[in-house]
């Protein structure tokens, strides 16, 4: 066991591919000189030289179509995107290439890729630079996307993404790099599609992802103080979603609320409640509650991005309305 | 090092005393930008800016130049590091610091930040902060300008790093095909973000061939003489305005601090860094003037401090200003 935190168990989790791959490259906007945006590939270029790391144009949707490209022809890459904002003049490549080509070519064709992305509000970067666009990309068949909120299962996310067949997104809470936490030793993995118990209790379900973690335990904790027992639940995966993990906690507690960082409408989140609707609403107390970011862009001014934010009191009102707790 | 501006031959051409108003106005721009930047700076660090914050310091002679060419019907587009063109198209002062302080006086009320600058009644199309986003639109602000006849161009500004996007080349052509009036400025600072330029443009930094083939005439100037650029700007424009269609300026140019206020910038030598400052326009456009008697240094000195004062009301009125109101966080979604 060895604490970790968030950016350490993925360049940890890098590293390895990089070591135990040949075929396994990283590309992406300043990842080597500069270490990258957010510190994550600091030292890799001259620990492996530019023909693994290499500094890309800015130019996303070039990179990550040959990402695709490279991909198809039996390579294995890893790209950063300085920031899932970005991913957006790239979607093309991202939902027409990457996700599409293995149907379109009748299993031809395979891109066995990761792109890994910072994500979420919360640090005044404004509507351009703010958003959560694995919300989107979770809906698109053919690729999955993953969002570690633990050291843990940062690395073992990433391990089994740099195994697995398809394009992968790898979404990172932007503002939970520096989060610590145990990791185990050895080559364990944390299979992609599988939510995560983060804290049982036999009160309430309480299901988010990245960002959204913290807050949950937060009121998780406050619950606690006044009795009411919280299953605190990591979805992990946004694609493949694992709703099992979450029917099952429901049977227990007979109430769900959902929690998105993002924006409230439309985000991975609604599909979790219309799922739950559909698979458990003999078993719920009233209706899964449910709070998430306002339909608006992102403001820069903080207390209107606070605002704009889900808190921890947004949760306990929800609560209250939706099951009277 | 990269000192390629060296290259770049000064184009400047002075005429003597009648150009003492309009010199003393240019350094007056130049001086509230570096002013204001390093007030930024400073309010930064104290917590009273936050997000991301891109300093215009060094590319002052840019902005400065560049504006007086335009007219009031012209509109102009930049991306992030935008406050040095906010201020010198005239922007208020106040009220482009309360945005950056994110207060209810700024100029989007708080909502954009540093990095979304807007003034519509004064042409200023923002502040753009996706890479390459602005081009396409300064196109279509150039597009209304030609088809409701109004005689205004468009002029954007984008970084060496914005040339490898897409949305450039294909600006570029439609621009081009439909003879836009439209100025391409490209303030080739020599690095996107932590990577030079060198490393991501194919054919080197000298970025304005390109715009050859698309058939748009492009000039190469020293974007740290204010002078160069006023002059190759005013021929441009003309140009433009008479309806030639698309013109292309590349001004070589260096920002003195990191790319935003995250970065050391440890990824520049000294010597080049150095060299660099030594070209410092706010040192040598005022020593010009000097040299040449068409300033005398208390003229100099007070026009430093006008700009001095000016941002000085600038901070004060933003810390006075009231931040928004929460029931801002709904309105201007939609109209
Ligand atoms: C599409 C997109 N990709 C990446 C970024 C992150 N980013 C912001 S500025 C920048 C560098 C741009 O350099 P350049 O165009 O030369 O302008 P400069 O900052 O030098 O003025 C990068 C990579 C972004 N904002 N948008
Ligand atoms: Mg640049």
């Amino acid at each position: 066991m060895a604490e970790l935190t968030i950016r350490q168990a993925i360049q940890r989790g890098l590293e390895e591919a990089l070591q135990n791959d040949p075929n396994v490259f990283i590309m992406g906007e300043d990842i080597g000189k500069y270490g990258g945006a957010y510190a994550v590939t600091s030292g890799f270029l001259e620990k492996y030289g530019p023909k693994r790391i290499k500094d890309t144009p800015i130019s996303e949707a070039t990179f990550i179509g040959a990402g695709v490209g490279a991909a198809a022809a039996g390579l294995r890459p890893v790209i950063e995107i300085m920031s899932i904002s970005f991913s957006l003049v790239a979607f093309d490549q991202i939902v027409n290439m990457a996700a599409n080509l293995r149907y379109m070519s009748g299993g031809q064709i395979k891109v066995p890729m990761v792109i890994r992305a910072p994500t979420g509000a919360g640090a005044q970067l404004a509507a351009t630079h703010s958003q959560s666009f694995e919300t989107w990309l979770a809906e698109v068949p053919g690729i999955k996307c993953v969002a570690p909120s633990t050291p843990a299962d940062a690395l073992g996310l990433l391990r089994s993404a740099l195994s697995d067949g398809n394009t992968v997104i790898f979404a990172e809470p932007a503002q939970m790099y520096g989060v610590k936490g145990d990791v185990p030793d050895g080559r364990f993995t944390v299979p992609i599609g599988k939510a995560s118990v983060q804290r049982s209790g036999g009160d309430v379900t309480l299901v988010s992802y990245g960002h959204g973690m913290r807050v949950l335990h937060s009121a998780a904790e406050d619950l606690a103080k006044r009795g009411i027992e919280a299953e605190v639940v990591d979805l992990r995966s946004l694609s493949p979603l694992d709703m099992d993990t979450i029917v099952a906690s429901v049977h227990k507690t007979n109430r769900a609320l959902t929690l998105d960082m993002a924006r409230r409408t439309g985000g991975i989140m609604a599909e979790v409640a219309a799922r739950l609707q559909e698979a458990a609403s003999d078993w719920l107390d009233g209706p899964v509650a449910r709070v998430g970011a306002e339909d608006v862009p992102w403001p820069y001014n903080r207390e209107l991005e606070q605002e704009a934010l889900p808190r921890v009191e947004d949760v306990l009102a929800s609560l209250k309305k939706s099951y009277g707790i | 090092m990269n000192t390629r501006a060296a290259k770049a031959k000064p184009k400047a051409h002075v005429n003597g005393a009648n150009d003492k108003q309009e010199f003393l106005e240019l350094y007056r721009q130049m001086c509230l930008i570096r002013q204001f930047e390093e007030a930024c700076g400073e309010q930064y660090s104290r917590g009273n800016i936050r997000g991301f914050l891109h300093l215009y310091i060094g590319q002052e002679a840019i902005a400065a130049g560049v504006m007086r060419s335009l007219r009031a019907e012209d509109y102009v587009v930049t991306h992030y590091r935008d406050h040095g063109h906010a201020l010198a198209r005239g922007l208020d002062t106040n009220r482009v610091m309360a945005e950056l302080f994110g207060r209810a006086t700024g100029l989007s009320k708080g909502k954009g930040g540093s990095m979304h600058i807007f003034d519509a009644a004064k042409g200023f199309m923002g502040g753009h902060a996706i890479v390459g986003g602005q081009l396409p639109l300064a196109a279509g602000l150039a597009l209304a300008c030609q088809y409701k006849g109004t005689g205004g161009i468009a002029v954007v500004f984008f970084g060496d790093g914005a040339v490898n996007q897409g949305v450039f080349h294909e600006t570029m052509n439609l621009a081009a095909i439909w003879d836009l009036p439209l100025l391409f400025f490209l303030e080739n600072n020599l690095y996107g973000m932590g990577t030079a330029a060198e490393r991501t443009r194919a054919g080197g930094v000298d970025i304005y061939p390109i715009a050859g083939s698309y058939g748009i005439e492009a000039a190469m100037i020293d974007g740290m003489d204010v002078l160069a650029v006023r002059e190759a700007t005013g021929e441009a424009v003309k140009k433009i305005r008479a309806g030639e269609g698309p013109k292309f300026i590349e001004a070589k140019t260096y920002r003195f601090h990191g790319h935003s206020m995250a970065d050391p910038a440890r990824y520049r030598d000294h010597a080049e860094l150095d060299y660099w400052l030594s070209r410092d326009p706010l040192k040598s456009f005022p020593k010009m003037m000097l040299d040449r008697e068409l300033a005398t240094a208390e003229e100099l000195a007070v026009v430093r401090k006008s700009a001095d004062d000016e941002v000085a009301s600038a901070v004060k009125f933003s810390l006075e200003s009231p931040p928004p109101a929460k029931s801002e966080l709904f309105t201007d979604v939609y109209a």
